[in-house]
């Protein structure tokens, strides 16, 4: 909207790239100095707390019932990053999980796959090998997750040993230290170094917005990681809390709106860390819905970082179509 | 209105929770009794048309035993109470709407035509927060800073309307009742049934006979009860072309007179506002209750160097609101309460075409049945057009620009009215500027349309006088409150 007129005059680049519109260009050319990148970022328009949590709470009052809700379910279950980042992690959880992604409901084969399995890089040969001949993509945290306190050469090295592993997709955790302290020049070309080191692989970038303080910061973070060549942005880490919320998915997906407005490139976004109901699920995607719009409802696009929500999901599924809870032994547990 | 694959299937609040009766009498001295020398007249569902009951046209005859009944019960039983008493009843009437509150709602709904998510989340919650609040202030009068021990005036007519009918009876009754007063309440005629739920809410709090007597009628039965001679106050909210009548009624009398009327508030954007919020404040501001609010942010102002992107996102948001069925929980947008009001909407709309302000709809499909207009928004208005001047009270909104702070300041207060505006930026010294020259009274920063029992609420110039809520609102009630 307002950021149209921000980003577009006469910051258009001459040297359109590979990917890229030359309205992104012009906005990487803008974002080229750490001055000229703060005043894009502090030129942004404010996000007034009271009215954007108003309006979270008021788009979590909408009721979805019957076919509608079978959909978002269907919907939900197919965004599913399906996550395991524990220290215990052993090959034998990551293998079930897999088993898991590929068909959540083995009672039921018209379930489809989730999105993607979500390890930590020294697991992703495993899971890379159970979903050989699969939809389901590898997603691989690196950039020493979850603190991204690590010298950059080492954060690029995580991503380059996840990347060969075989890892179809990179969640990245940005410098909030940098951030924080005003270097956004350091933070953006922590990203966008991280972009190049992943190639082809899709680029999920975590604001970890617990730590960010303000939704101003949530919306400028937003807009470094885009314009750093982030695919997708991602809330929260799952290791801090208050991880994903409502109203800062909401202040995310307005972001993403407003960057395609003004240059074209669909963004998605993923959403971390305390998503456990399917009623949770559905709220998102009722925010995703109305807010970012219909082009967003795609795994593509939107993801749900999660673990034990896949078994909600399913349970709230057969419930829709038997009538009839399933017990919680129903479901496996991984 | 146009959605994607991600359609709501219906999500009906069940109608049942109400038993209607077919036919209602007046509530008088405690007891439903029928009508003297008065008729009865139907009320009808307005997204549907359908008869929903009928009920009770007081005559003068009846408004005559009202008046009665209240000063019997102001001088034997509420005036002399203790107010620690009164309290109480006010307590358990406010507990008694809460104990009903998806009752009311539903009802409000059915009988008024807004969206069922907005009676039950604002209209209902919100008329028993003024019971509890003005409950709280019963025994603590002498505090109130009226003196030491202010007196009540005797027995208030409160002549309420249509757009918040459940609301705007708590509005005038928890303070009348909090300060020892006795009341005759007159519902408007499109919208009677929430006051007459009310009512029973009253019998089942044991409130003394005679406290609160309500009687349905319209605008006939709302003149008698003005003129009459036993009414020591007059409260009234509604039109200023009634409001105006009202005062020429009571002209000359000892009645005390407080007048809440219309409005055609300014909300004003600057270009350092937060936008996403802004666009939601102005679609609150005047979509709200179908637009059916005095305080409504008719006349958008947009600082020059925004207004195109605004109302750019302002027509991308008002694409995803959803009309239809007030009982749905997904209706953002319900039906125009009467047939009367939906000419007047579609007369002021057609005039602003031809005055040569542009106009604009989301593409949506009105129901078949019932009374609808769609949200509509005015570009390329200019002040002097009878869009930016006249109260439309519905869903339409005319945008006009500014270049500067003094600019916004003079089109604001260019109005015959004065009950409200917003101010949207992010510079703080920027909104007390704005609030310390707008003239009216409320100005919201950075929201728009949010209301709470301790804020004062009223109007200057055309839109009225005396405040209603919060400490002040004790004042109207009370013999030393001026």
């Amino acid at each position: 909207m307002a950021s149209k007129g921000l980003v577009s005059e006469g910051h258009a680049s001459t040297r359109p790239a590979q990917g890229a519109s030359p309205e992104e260009h012009g906005l990487s050319d803008l974002a080229r100095s750490e001055a000229s990148l703060r005043r894009l970022l502090h030129g942004l328009p404010g996000v007034d707390q009271v009215g954007a949590q108003a309006r979270a709470a008021s788009l979590a009052t909408r009721s979805v019932k019957a076919g509608a809700k079978l959909w978002a379910i269907d919907t939900a279950i197919s965004m599913v990053d399906l996550t395991t980042l524990e220290g215990s992690d052993t090959p034998g959880k990551v293998l079930s999980l897999c088993a898991k992604a590929r068909r959540p409901d083995p009672a039921d084969p018209s379930v489809g796959p989730v999105a993607a399995v979500c390890v930590y890089p020294d697991l992703v040969p495993v899971a890379k090998s159970a979903l050989a001949s699969s939809p389901v993509k590898v997603a691989s945290v690196a950039t020493a997750f979850p603190s991204g306190r690590a010298p950059l050469r080492v954060k690029l090295a995580d991503v380059a040993e996840a990347v060969s592993a075989g890892a179809d997709e990179v969640d990245m955790v940005i410098d909030r230290g940098a951030f924080l302290a005003g270097h956004y020049g350091q933070a953006l070309e922590e990203v966008q170094a991280v972009r190049q080191a992943c190639g082809q692989a899709c680029l999920k970038v975590i604001l970890e917005t617990g730590e960010l303080a303000t939704y101003d910061n949530i919306k400028r973070a937003s807009w470094l990681a885009m314009i750093g060549g982030a695919d997708f942005i991602k809330t929260s880490t799952g290791k801090v809390s208050p991880a994903a919320t409502l109203t800062v998915a909401l202040v995310m997906l307005e972001a993403v709106k407003d960057f395609a407005d003004s240059t074209g490139r669909l963004v998605g976004v993923k959403v971390a860390g305390g998503v456990r109901t399917a009623k949770d699920a559905i709220r998102y995607l009722v925010v995703v819905n109305e807010v970012a719009g219909d082009e967003w409802l795609e795994p593509e696009r939107f993801r749900i970082g999660a673990s034990s929500l896949l078994n909600d999901l399913l349970m709230q599924r057969s419930k829709q179509l038997t009538g009839a809870y399933a017990g919680s032994q129903d479901y496996s547990v991984e | 209105m146009a959605f994607g694959r991600f359609a709501y299937a219906p999500a009906l609040e069940a109608r049942a929770l109400v038993a209607l009766r077919p036919s209602y009498g007046l509530f008088i001295g405690g007891e439903w009794v029928s009508p003297q020398d008065g008729g009865y007249f139907k009320t009808v569902s307005p997204s549907s048309e359908e008869v929903l009951a009928e009920v009770a046209e007081a005559g003068p005859a009846d408004v005559d035993r009202a008046v009665r009944a209240a000063r019997r019960a102001y001088e034997d039983a509420w005036g002399p109470m203790p107010g620690k008493e009164r309290a109480k009843y006010l307590y358990r009437v406010a507990r008694a709407i809460q104990e009903r509150s998806r009752e009311l709602a539903v009802l409000e709904s059915l009988d008024n035509g807004k969206p069922i998510k907005e009676s039950r989340d604002v209209d209902v919650p919100l008329a028993a927060a003024h019971f509890f609040y003005y409950a709280g202030w019963a025994d603590k009068l002498a505090h109130a800073g009226y003196g030491p021990d202010p007196q009540p005036l005797g027995v208030a007519a409160q002549v309420v309307p249509w757009n918040f009918p459940l609301l705007m009876a708590a509005w005038k009754l928890a303070p009348a009742l909090a300060t020892g007063n006795t009341c005759v309440l007159k519902p408007a005629e499109t919208t009677p049934l929430s006051a007459l739920v009310l009512a029973e809410i009253f019998q089942q709090a044991d409130l003394p006979p005679g406290v609160v007597n309500i009687v349905t009628g319209a605008g006939g039965t709302g003149a008698t009860l003005v003129a009459h001679p036993g009414v020591d106050k007059v409260a009234f909210t509604g039109s200023t072309e009634v409001g105006k009548q009202v005062q020429q009624a009571v002209a000359g009398t000892h009645k005390r007179l407080t007048l809440e009327l219309g409005g055609k508030a300014a909300n004003i954007v600057f270009d350092d506002a937060p936008l996403s919020q802004a666009v939601e404040g102005i679609v609150n501001g005047i979509f709200f209750n179908q637009g059916h609010v005095c305080c409504a942010g008719s006349r958008l102002l947009a600082q020059e160097d925004i207004a195109d992107g605004l109302v750019e996102a302002l027509k991308r948001r008002l694409s995803t609101l959803r009309m239809g069925d007030p009982l749905d929980k997904n209706t953002d947008i319900g039906a125009i309460n009467s047939p009367e009001q939906l000419a007047k909407i579609q007369r002021l709309a057609a005039l602003g075409e031809s005055e040569g302000a542009e106009r604009w709809s989301p593409a949506c499909k009105l129901p078949e049945r019932g009374y609808w207009f769609p949200p509509t928004v005015f570009t390329n208005v200019s002040p002097a057009q009878r869009i930016a001047r006249e109260e439309i009270f519905g869903p339409v909104l005319s945008v006009l620009t500014f270049r500067t702070p003094e600019e916004a300041v003079e089109k604001a207060n260019n109005t015959t009215y004065g009950l409200s505006a917003g101010v949207w930026t992010e510079k703080g010294s920027r909104t007390l500027y704005m609030a310390s020259r707008i003239k009216a009274g409320v100005v919201w920063a950075n929201t728009y349309n949010r209301f709470d029992p301790s804020s004062p609420f009223g109007g200057f110039r055309e839109s009225g006088f005396g405040r209603e809520g919060g400490r002040q609102g004790l004042a109207a009630y009370l013999q030393d409150g001026f």
